[in-house]
């Protein structure tokens, strides 16, 4: 068997040249190429308007919108992995930066990133004078926020779980830090990751559509976007013309789904490590399309000596390895001077932070905020408890059979993707019709968008219930009562608590658009913490917007601590199927 | 390996110096593993570290990679201290660890890229070792694809690709089924011959016995609890090794003796045996054996005439020393069986257990168990201080804890668990894990 073989192999030489599936792929990938292009030099526009984008309704521009928009959310996306990479790694990797980056990282998702949009937009605005990319910019970050957190958690936790066995062989085959990352890193966090991301990116459509159109200290900011344009719509009390935009909405979260994310899942699916293997393959029928194609091969091919070239550069960074023996005192040393500095970065922010709100406003304003935030506490307390009982009998009827659930399970994704504030003014309208006060009519906005993960959550949990269990409890003729307290409660259970903790957090993020509203002439507001941060946005008072944000931040902390980590527990311990 | 021909030019390329290894139990106290080893490995040489589970032995292999750091003593590679990874070794491992999303080359050339060769010197390189180890036609498929055997055949072509000094293999052949093993063996002991082999020594660890006398020029047998060096055993049979041989099976007699006689101390005396109504639960840990499994052996041996010839007894069940030797040792703790050189002898309660009648038997076993089983007579008697004759299985774990680590010590409990409850000496609820006598096990007054 002397090896006259080549490298590839045979069937790549027997394959035609270019088929009609090559045009077309190749054909997207111009198009994409050109669209981006385009829109990036857009991104750019100088805005002698002072950072107002005349947004027309015009539905014809529509489309252009859509595409400012999702270009948006993909720049944000790639921010996520490439910060989830650093960040990850970091913590995974440093025993000394875990300690500080993993709390940090556990407040940063507890933060309602809304409530800082004001800040952050003065920032980028000053960052890049004269120039629509400093609204840009804050628009990505606020939807990087909302992706990022979720994404890194899963990553760390994917670095710390990686088997045995492969770390050992990467460090007994003495791949550098660059190499390892890329060969065994990323690909063993790459399944997580991409559910993650896919999960992140649905919640990033919110804060998108919240994001485009932005009052701060009186003045108004908009970007072109799809966000932009339903504010325009229901300044101008054009339903119908949010309608529109809510197809169009609709398309792009479907399209996204399709093109985007089912090739990638079913793309990930190679990164398995076998011992688990998947009951179910994803399949996508674009990832198979483009596996026909030929262009994937052609593109990457002159990627991998670049690939190689950063595998050289990289060398200098060493091996991913670390000394078996290091002297206890060297050791020691670093762990005081690390602690020290710390601590004095902790101290020095503590310390600032009191003569900042001493000056500004007094502490007087946390014990209101902490009143207002109850308010708001108790709409997010009554949303989760009447979600449950509303979705949860649906979810799991809905999950129960596979038929039902086949059809529901994309339905509601595309629903929990959705901007719910894209909705808000058809609610809005109606509340106006029938006087219901914002301060009930809140709950049902905050609900729009957060009582979706329950549903989600509960259909996957039921779907996931065991057959033969099932049949079992039938064969004996269980009765209803005890078929729910034996069986579906605590098969659905871990995956309710994670629906719940979703949706609770969804809805604190929502009460910052919530409890306060403007619909043509008519200007609605709620008492609650949410409103109470939203004013101050508007009015650009900061020390308000400090101490609302931290104060939902502390509540939103404590009620995690309290709550849904213990019922996380319990569901880890004892419902795991 | 040309230049090796006499032991006495003999280049050291692996040297273990009094080396310890402890780990940490939950509480902080030190649970030792290794225990003053100290050995070399040199050039043109096969060398076996044989042991049961808990020997140590894969900690030992992992000392030596380089990929964990001896509590004391040193290992060193050609001389030099070693302060991470051995660079002059490459590892087969019992699991493959494979990456399972690159092909059979990428795979093979993982260790040849990471230090930075170009493709265009990889790619030969790699094809030539995976036609070599017999991958040929599968350089483009995903380990997913291939068979265990096939897969740990990858394993070998990416550790030979990198030609190191010695090859150290975990285990490599136990997650294969007989056959595979039997044949992936005899391919690299003709390949360990030919004159294109990369690599200077081998050193393997494994539990099967027969492994280590077909493949090994010396063998070292670990101790159990902490592992310790019982005994190195030259093996100067000629190659290829014939199973069938006379000599090949006394060598495994002996062996088998070693492994399942008493410790014996630096003089090489037997060292007095603990017995085992008066050891502690952490003298003497229960092998991790069910009593079914112990009953099943009861019954072969009572059918065999009440005595065997362990390897035997081994052969017969096609089982492999590791399974084998820990029902050995519940039957001799129970006092069930008695082993003397290699031979396991039924004990008259042995025979009167198996062929007594369940609700018999099982007042035979609880009987013995109370006595001579040193935890589950450390539950009873702790149970029994108690009021209401329970008590909470954390109470065990912390105690346990201390002499083993957290996993060793569920296993102990969960063995004592299977014991207690066949012998209705205790029950336990797992939902808030509290132990509790059996109401006909109270002491009656």
């Amino acid at each position: 068997m002397a090896s006259t073989r080549s490298f590839p192999t045979r069937g790549v030489l027997g394959r035609p040249r270019f088929s009609p599936v090559d045009l077309i792929v190749l054909a997207a990938v111009v198009l994409l190429l050109l669209g981006i292009l385009r829109l990036a030099h857009d991104m750019n526009a100088r805005s002698a308007t002072a950072h107002v984008a005349i947004v027309s309704t015009d539905p014809a521009k529509l489309p252009y919108y859509a595409a400012r928009s999702l270009l948006r959310m993909f720049i944000a996306f790639f921010a996520s992995v490439v910060f989830t990479f650093v960040y990850a790694t970091a913590a995974a990797r440093s025993r000394r930066a875990r300690v500080v980056l993993l709390p940090l990282l556990d407040i940063l998702q507890s933060v309602p990133i809304l409530g800082f949009l004001a800040v952050t937009i003065t920032f980028f605005i000053a960052l890049f004078p004269g120039s629509e990319l400093g609204l840009e910019c804050a628009s990505i970050f606020a939807i990087f926020t909302s992706m990022a957190w979720n994404m890194t958690f899963s990553m760390y936790y994917s670095l710390t779980a990686e088997p045995a066995e492969l770390d050992e062989a990467a460090r007994m085959f003495r791949l550098t830090k660059w190499e390892r990352f890329w060969q065994l890193d990323v690909p063993s966090s790459m399944i997580g990751l991409v559910w993650n991301g896919m999960m992140s990116f649905g919640g990033g459509w919110f804060f998108l559509a919240a994001s485009e159109a932005i009052s701060v200290g009186n003045k108004t900011y908009t970007l072109p976007g799809i966000g932009s344009y339903v504010a325009a719509a229901e300044d101008k009390g054009d339903l119908g013309e949010v309608g529109l935009a809510i197809v169009a909405m609709v398309i792009m979260v479907v399209g996204v789904n399709v093109l985007f994310w089912r090739p990638l899942v079913a793309y990930a699916e190679k990164f398995r490590v076998e011992t688990s293997e998947a009951v179910q393959q994803p399949k996508s029928y674009v990832l198979n399309f483009l596996r026909q194609s030929h262009i994937p091969s052609y593109i990457s091919k002159p990627l991998k000596p670049a690939g190689r070239g950063l595998d050289r550069i990289t060398r200098p960074f060493g091996l991913a390895e670390y000394p078996l023996h290091t002297p206890e005192y060297k050791r020691r040393a670093g762990d005081v001077v690390f602690t020290v500095a710390m601590g004095a970065v902790i101290l020095f922010g503590v310390y600032r932070g009191i003569v900042y709100f001493d000056h500004a406003a007094g502490f007087g304003q946390f014990t209101r905020c902490l009143g207002l935030g109850f308010l708001t506490f108790i709409r997010v307390v009554v949303l989760v408890v009447v979600a449950t009982l509303i979705w949860v009998p649906l979810g799991v009827k809905i999950g129960m059979s596979p038929k039902l659930s086949r059809y529901a399970q994309p339905v509601v994704q595309v629903l929990a993707s959705f901007p719910a504030i894209l909705l808000f003014p058809f609610a809005i309208a109606v509340f106006l019709h029938l006087g219901i006060s914002l301060n009930f009519g809140g709950i049902f906005l905050m609900a729009l968008g957060a009582q979706w993960y329950i549903l989600f959550n509960v259909i996957a949990g039921a779907s996931a219930i065991p057959n033969d269990l099932r049949e079992l409890m039938d064969q004996f003729r269980v009765p209803w009562q005890q078929k729910w307290r034996e069986l579906i409660l605590p098969g659905i259970f871990p995956y309710y608590v994670t629906g719940g903790i979703t949706a609770a957090g969804g809805a604190w993020n929502a009460s910052i658009v919530a409890e306060i509203a403007t619909y043509g002439k008519h200007h609605l507001v709620a008492s609650g913490l949410g409103a109470y941060i939203a004013r101050a946005s508007i009015k650009g008072d900061y020390p308000e917007i400090l101490s609302g944000v931290i104060v939902m931040s502390f509540y939103v902390v404590v009620v995690n601590r309290l709550v849904w980590r213990r019922l996380y527990h319990l569901a880890e311990t004892k419902y795991s199927l | 390996m040309p230049e090796v021909d006499t032991t006495a030019t003999r280049q050291v390329i692996v040297a273990v110096d009094h080396v310890d290894k402890h780990f940490t139990t939950p509480d902080g106290q030190p649970l030792p593993v290794l225990e003053d080893i100290n050995f070399e490995l040199s050039e043109g040489e096969i060398v076996a570290l044989l042991g049961k589970s808990g020997s140590g032995k894969s900690t030992l292999l992992r000392c030596i990679a380089g990929l964990l750091a001896p509590t004391s003593g040193t290992v060193s590679y050609r001389g030099t201290p070693l302060n991470g990874a051995n660079p002059g070794v490459a590892m087969v491992f019992q699991s493959f660890a494979l990456l399972p999303w690159l092909t059979v080359q990428a795979n093979t050339e993982m260790g040849l890229e990471a230090r930075g060769m170009p493709p265009a010197e990889c790619h030969p390189l790699a094809l030539k070792m995976i036609d070599l180890i017999g991958l040929d036609g599968f350089e483009q498929a995903y380990p997913k694809e291939l068979s265990g055997g096939m897969r740990q055949r990858v394993g070998f072509a990416r550790a030979l690709v990198v030609e190191p000094d010695a090859l150290l293999m975990d285990e490599p052949f136990s997650a294969l089924d007989v056959l595979t093993a039997e044949n992936l063996r005899t391919e690299l002991l003709n390949l360990w011959k030919g004159k294109d082999f990369p690599t200077k020594a081998i050193l393997i660890v494994t539990h099967n016995i027969e492994e280590a006398v077909l493949m090994a020029d010396r063998i070292f047998v670990l101790t159990s609890n902490p592992g310790r060096l019982r005994a190195e055993i030259p093996d100067p049979l000629p190659r290829p090794r014939d199973r069938r041989s006379p000599e090949f099976e006394a060598l495994v007699d002996q062996i088998y003796g070693i492994m399942t006689g008493r410790e014996t101390d630096d003089a090489g005396q037997p060292a007095p045996a603990l017995e085992p109504a008066l050891a502690s639960p952490t003298e003497l840990p229960l092998p991790d054996v069910s009593v079914g499994g112990l009953a099943g052996l009861m019954e072969i041996l009572a059918n065999l005439g009440g005595h065997a010839d362990l390897p035997d007894l081994a052969k017969i069940l096609t089982f492999e020393v590791d399974d084998l030797l820990p029902i050995v040792d519940a039957a001799e703790m129970l006092g069930f069986a008695k082993v003397a050189d290699a031979d396991l002898h039924l004990s008259p309660e042995g025979d009167e257990w198996v062929h007594a009648d369940i609700q018999r038997s099982k007042e035979l076993f609880a009987e013995v168990a109370r006595e001579r089983a040193p935890l589950v007579r450390a539950i009873v008697r702790a149970l029994e201080t108690t009021k209401d004759g329970t008590l909470n299985e954390r109470f065990f774990l912390d105690l346990l804890g201390r002499g083993f680590g957290e996993d060793e010590a569920r296993a102990q409990l969960n063995t004592a668990i299977n014991w207690g409850r066949y012998g209705e000496v205790f029950d336990y609820d797992a939902d808030d894990g509290e132990l509790m006598l059996e109401k006909a096990a109270y002491p009656v007054d």
